[in-house]
């Protein structure tokens, strides 16, 4: 059931950062401004109709990454490759343009709708924005998206506050189709929703992807979900993407030890498993202040000397398996096996 | 495990409302022993966090009415005086919260608010209190207890304040701790360290816990023995093995389908429980689940089931559970997983 999809990147993100300025008052006797770096130094590709999903804790900058790829935010630094131009150099009305082709979902379906609007009119505006069809033709894209996504004509005239969680996704996911786009940033569509619904708006991302040739960018904190529905994964942390794969590859055989954490973390529905925990000890950093060198040092429990000084690069492995780790680093850590030994 | 800890009789629980009377929880019995950890699942709306915050009368009781029997200590907590409640709150029965930033105090230091019920229920001075504070504070992990003792919730991480959050709780060390979705507000890595610390305390301390939730992989982690809740209605109960090894209710079986699994087929279809949870005004007048289970017949939307002992450790309450097993299985043997 694998999806094909070429290997071409739709769009290329290339060292993508994200710093936000702290509050100005106290910087000014601490002497310079302070950065909280939500997003430091990302890069990945994303390619044409496959789901790259986006993993990792709160504050690990995941949402940034989307939201800032969109443009909501504006990249500190870097660039997002999209047809040949950079997204982050476009001015605004070009930029508008090329929303058309990236939608967002967002996390929560009670404060993403107006509650005053009829849903005819939140699935309209898209349309009125990009200018598409005369008033006619727009309804008939409307009642043709909602059926999509197995909403019925009389919801047209309804608002908001009359449907349940799981139909308001519904419903975010019609306002992001009705322009017809190529890529969708999915930012934790079926985290707000209960178990038995979250099934259901699985279901629908994946079958509307087969139907419609879409991309997804997938954000979750939900590995479970990401498992399966994602073609790759990329596993972020304190800003950075530490390791990235295909999701076979990252699941099964996680090489950087954030990811075998995070993975031996999550509660299995099977009460038969026994399973060695790889246990983190203390609580994220904070990412005005993130540690020096290997980011995740101060929580790693195979924390080498060289991890607290330098910066580890992104190492190769087989299979398009990429990982941010000094114990991967052949030189490093047979260097270091040596002094443990000795 | 053998002595009962807290016994609860056909709960109901109604809420007066402008749109008449709800009954969030409809007829709910069941027994916590000793040192038990006992899981109590469902999606939102099924009345879970409505049955614990029942046990405690948390609620305001001129908007509410409680019938039936909740029995603790051999006595029945619903004809308890307030004053005389006021006294088995945060002693013998204590509760931890989902949110523990707007669960903990932010005018007082996390020491003071450990030290109050033990001021209050055990009347130890407060100095006592606070050196007993930073024993809770150590007990649950915290590094540097007796700097952690005079900060405020707002200096603590989420992890850390949820394991503030615990050592209130513990402070008189209550025979009965409600944790109400204790985790959901945290990462995954910090959620294995508060289970972990939870599984600690239940073996070091001998309390029952009732453990709410809607993650069955939770459940599945924590839990001895487990009840599905679904619209105020118990549907199912059973050891946490056999609940998952052999589900006997419609709800329980399409919701552990339902979840995407760590192994196995990816991108398939995920099976799907149709339609929403009705809402608790317009609940079906037959089976609670008889609008969404593919099984329902003319007696599943005329009359409610009972809550039908199965085995000794497993109820159900389904009309047509058994013939449903065995067609859906055809038979052969339920394959326990690895």
């Amino acid at each position: 059931m694998q999806a094909q999809h070429e290997e071409t990147a739709l769009i290329q993100v290339r060292n993508m950062k994200k710093y936000y300025q702290a509050k100005k008052g106290l910087n000014k006797l601490k002497g310079g401004n302070t950065y909280v770096k939500a997003v430091d130094g990302v890069s990945f590709d994303l390619r044409k109709g496959e789901t790259y999903a986006l993993v990792g804790e709160s504050g690990c900058g995941k949402s940034t990454t989307g939201r800032t790829l969109l443009r909501l935010h504006d990249a500190t630094e870097g660039e997002a490759i999209y047809n040949g131009k950079d997204l982050f150099k476009l001015s605004n009305k070009e930029m508008n343009k090329v929303r058309k082709d990236m939608q967002m979902v967002f996390q929560d379906p009670y404060s993403s709708l107006n509650p005053r609007k009829r849903i005819g009119n939140i699935l309209e505006e898209p349309l009125n924005i990009h200018n598409i069809g005369n008033k006619s033709e727009r309804t008939d894209i409307v009642m043709e998206v909602m059926s999509k996504v197995g909403l019925q004509v009389d919801h047209y005239y309804r608002y908001p506050h009359e449907f349940s969680g799981g139909q308001r996704q519904r419903i975010g996911l019609a306002r992001a189709l009705v322009v017809d786009p190529k890529v969708i940033i999915c930012d934790e569509p079926v985290s707000a929703l209960d178990v038995s619904i979250q099934s259901q708006v699985i279901n629908l991302l994946q079958n509307l992807q087969r139907d419609l040739g879409l991309t997804y960018l997938f954000i979750s904190h939900d590995i479970s979900v990401v498992r399966h529905i994602s073609d790759r994964i990329g596993v972020m942390y304190l800003g950075n993407l530490v390791e990235e794969g295909y999701t076979d590859d990252v699941i099964e055989n996680p090489k950087h030890p954030y990811t075998k954490a995070l993975l031996s973390s999550v509660p299995l529905p099977d009460p038969n498993v026994q399973r060695e925990r790889v246990m983190l000890q203390g609580d994220i950093p904070s990412p005005l202040n993130p540690p020096s060198g290997c980011v995740f040092h101060t929580r790693c429990p195979f924390a080498m000397d060289v991890c607290k000084t330098t910066v580890p690069q992104s190492l190769n492995l087989a299979g398009n398996h990429t990982v941010r780790c000094h114990l991967h680093d052949e030189e490093i850590a047979t260097d270091e096996k040596k002094v443990v030994n000795a | 495990m053998t002595t009962e800890l807290l016994n609860v009789e056909q709960l109901r629980t109604h809420f007066y409302t402008e749109k008449g009377t709800v009954t969030a929880v409809d007829d709910v019995s069941f027994t916590i022993h000793e040192g038990e950890i006992v899981g109590l699942v469902g999606e939102s709306g099924c009345g879970k966090s409505v049955t614990s915050q029942s046990i405690m009368r948390l609620y305001d009781e001129y908007m509410v009415e409680y019938e039936g029997k909740i029995e603790f200590n051999g006595d029945n907590l619903l004809n308890y005086p307030i004053k005389k409640m006021q006294k088995i709150r945060g002693d013998a029965i204590s509760m931890i919260f989902q949110d523990p930033l707007s669960s903990l105090n932010p005018v007082f230091t996390i020491g003071k608010q450990i030290a109050e019920p033990l001021m209050l229920h055990h009347k130890k001075s407060k100095k006592e209190a606070y050196e007993r504070a930073v024993e809770l504070l150590a007990l649950t992990g915290i590094p540097s207890p007796e700097k952690r003792v005079h900060e405020y919730p707002h200096q603590l991480s989420g992890g850390m304040r949820q394991r503030a959050m615990i050592a209130v709780t513990l402070a008189c060390e209550p025979k009965l701790l409600i944790a109400d979705e204790p985790t959901t507000a945290l990462d995954v890595t910090i959620q294995a360290q508060i289970l972990n610390l939870m599984r600690d305390l239940n073996k070091k301390l001998q309390m029952g816990i009732i453990f709410i939730t809607h993650d069955l992989g939770v459940v599945a982690e924590l839990c001895d023995r487990v009840m599905v809740m679904y619209l105020g209605q118990i549907v199912e109960e059973a050891d946490v093995k056999t609940l998952f090894e052999q589900p006997l209710h419609p709800y329980t079986r399409g919701l552990i389908k339902s979840i995407p699994q760590m192994t196995g087929e990816r991108k398939s279809e995920l099976s799907v429980i149709k339609g929403n949870v009705p809402s608790l005004t317009n609940k079906p007048k037959g089976c609670r689940f008889s609008t969404r289970c593919e099984f329902a017949d003319e007696k599943c939307i005329e009359e409610m089931p009972p809550l039908k002992t199965h085995s000794d450790t497993k109820k159900v309450r389904c009309w047509h559970y058994e013939e449903i097993i065995a067609r859906e299985e055809g038979g052969h043997v339920h394959a326990s997983s690895t």
